[in-house]
């Protein structure tokens, strides 16, 4: 007696890879060696005594019945009931097990039979390498390409979207709906059905300008989560059905259907909802590189938030609070300083004048913040100054008044200034996990809280615009497509 | 009874990976939380029915006891006995199997207990994250040098 055993990780849930074999009849559209398919007598293919009927491309013919079918054990055994090759008692079982170590699958496949003397390793190559390694290599071929779970997606075709232009720069008047082509994703690209997509501040500033990433006409936008529909060659950490998300460099978010490098998506896990991963992906990653990458901040610290009622703010202010920081921020009303108290803001500040550095001393027994959080740039520089401590970290993320003009007097606080951008935190994708997974756990565990407090239909991007723009919004705003 | 399940895919052949995780005495050599351990009454570490004896690095003590071990199947179960994790009928299972793509190794590890049911949670993120997974880790890392 023969026996065969191979076995593999394929870099895929176990679902996902189980919804294929599970098919009695799927081998025609993924085994290599596998031509025409049929069960016979019209019966399903997962009832437990039906029988296939098949062709291998060699010309050889096979009849093989379905002994036993397990969901709950992810078995599935079947015999040989006729070839046209000289093999008797032909028994395999299948097997997958999930290995949760990276959510993957280890797929065991195993047979015993019997062959004519002096056969023996002509065909135990023949099983092993030609069907059962063919088979492992032809799975994961076909999961890459969309495999059954998505069958009305052609992987080679152009698609049909909807996307918010910005036709020029200037105000929400520019952004234009329109229909668009989203092109099939080629080589370590994936095609994402958007569900739902991030506003952000940085959005307006690329709209009038001021940033200047886009060259009109084009999309705006820099996140959005939703479900991958295909992924070009080369990508192995995404298949079509995951769930996604992603803050990506280049803009182009709002739009119902995109095509973007697979490096900048990240899975979701099943407790982050479509609409959180939209509006937490930028400025949640933006506040997890800020707290413990740029400076690794230790309890007990104290630290300067600016714009604390903000988006990234109120962030910093929870995240900064858990990590056992004494948080001290600036706001520009006592609505915002209630919010950001209520945040974990610990003195918040309000002041409409970026007047601030007396009152940081005066918080920290003259010593100043060991770390400042600044996003307000050139017209609080000098104060931001006056407020750092000797030695202090300078951690300069963003300039809503304008870039500074010079650099400043580092020396007079021995202090250290950081200018720091997301995307080189995330350009690694190993990194970018890291970040991604931090921000979810965060979520999960209470340490940092989301409030999507608007939504509005992408078409009306417009109005979301005019309405963030004259700081009618508190929390999240979102897009759904 | 809950079950616990965790199960990684380590960069070397079974062998090598049962050679490292088969002596019931080896705790403190591959796992990052076993201070020292004996096999009480001078017994075999591969004697049916012994019992390790080990000290964790945060101060608890563990008394478990082999029910099963088989270098043909490359797999190992064993029982506590006492423990301060607030447990009981606890029966864990280190199985490893060939992947022959790559000559690696699936490795699982699953226990089945009893406990307060307002501490299944915490138990199963404890012993399948805190323990198993951490003791994977720490093997990827051994068998990396």
């Amino acid at each position: 007696m023969i026996r065969v055993t191979r076995s593999a990780v394929i870099d895929a849930p176990i679902g996902r890879v189980w919804e294929v074999l599970r098919d009695f009849n799927s081998h025609s559209a993924w085994h290599p060696a596998v031509g025409e398919s049929q069960i016979e007598n019209g019966e399903p293919a997962d009832q437990v005594g039906c029988v296939r009927n098949f062709f291998l491309k060699d010309g050889n013919h096979i009849r093989e019945q379905l002994l036993a079918l397990s969901d709950r054990d992810h078995v599935s055994t079947y015999c040989i009931l006729d070839a046209t090759l000289p093999m008797q008692r032909y028994v395999a079982t299948v097997q997958l097990k999930h290995v949760t170590d990276g959510d993957r699958t280890f797929w065991h496949w195993q047979s015993t039979f019997e062959v004519p003397r002096g056969r023996e390793k002509e065909f135990e190559e023949l099983v092993g390498k030609g069907v059962y390694e063919g088979g492992f290599e032809g799975l994961r071929t076909f999961l890459r390409r969309g495999g059954i779970v998505s069958p009305r997606v052609s992987n080679s075709e152009g698609m049909q979207g909807q996307a918010v232009i910005a036709t020029s720069f200037g105000g929400p008047e520019v952004l234009r709906f329109e229909s668009v082509a989203v092109k099939a994703p080629g080589p370590n690209e994936v095609r994402v059905r958007q569900s739902a997509v991030g506003v952000n501040y940085i959005d307006v500033y690329i709209r009038k300008g001021l940033y200047r990433m886009i060259e009109p006409p084009a999309a705006i936008g820099m996140e959005a989560a939703g479900v991958v529909l295909d992924v070009g060659e080369g990508v192995a950490h995404l298949l079509p059905g995951d769930r996604v998300a992603y803050a990506c460099p280049s803009p182009g978010a709002y739009a119902s259907l995109r095509t973007l490098p697979a490096d900048q998506v990240v899975v979701l896990p099943d407790d982050v909802s479509d609409e959180t991963a939209a509006a937490v992906m930028l400025k949640g990653m933006t506040a997890e590189y800020l707290l413990h990458r740029t400076h690794r901040l230790r309890p007990g610290q104290n630290i300067l938030v600016h714009a604390a009622a903000g988006g990234v703010g109120l962030l910093l202010c929870q995240w900064a609070k858990a990590l056992g920081a004494k948080v001290i921020g600036t706001v520009s009303s006592e609505d915002k300083a209630r919010l950001a108290r209520a945040n974990g803001c610990d003195f918040p500040i309000v002041t409409g004048n970026y007047r601030f550095a007396s009152e940081v001393k005066n918080l920290t027994n003259g010593r100043g913040a060991e770390v400042i959080y600044d996003g307000l740039g050139r017209e609080a520089a000098a104060e931001n100054l006056e407020a750092l401590a000797t030695t202090g970290h300078w951690v300069c993320y963003g300039q809503a008044s304008g870039a500074h003009d010079a650099s400043p007097d580092l020396g007079s606080k021995s202090g250290t200034l950081s200018r720091p951008v997301l995307f080189h935190y995330t350009a690694d994708r190993a990194q970018l996990n890291e970040i991604a997974g931090n921000v979810f756990a965060a979520l999960r565990n209470k340490t940092i809280r989301v409030m999507v407090n608007h939504r509005y239909a992408l078409g009306a991007a417009a109005q979301a615009h005019l309405d963030l723009e004259a700081r009618r919004t508190m929390g999240s705003v979102i897009l759904l497509p | 009874m809950i079950k616990v399940y965790t199960s990684s895919v380590l960069e070397a052949p079974a062998d090598a990976v049962w050679a490292q995780v088969r002596d019931f005495n080896g705790l403190p050599k591959w796992t990052p939380f076993v201070a020292e351990s004996r096999i009480e009454g001078g017994l075999a570490a591969d004697k049916i029915g012994c019992v390790r004896n080990f000290r964790l690095k945060d101060g608890g003590t563990i008394r478990e006891q082999l029910l099963t071990l088989s270098d043909y199947d490359y797999q190992c179960s064993y029982s506590i006995l006492e423990s301060p994790m607030g447990v009981s009928n606890y029966v864990a299972t280190l199985k490893l199997t060939p992947v022959t793509d790559g000559n690696r190794t699936f490795a699982e590890w699953w226990a089945e207990f009893d406990c307060a049911p307002e501490r299944e949670r915490e138990l199963a993120q404890n012993i399948g994250q805190g323990v198993f997974q951490a003791a994977f880790d720490s093997l990827k890392n051994l068998l990396r040098k």
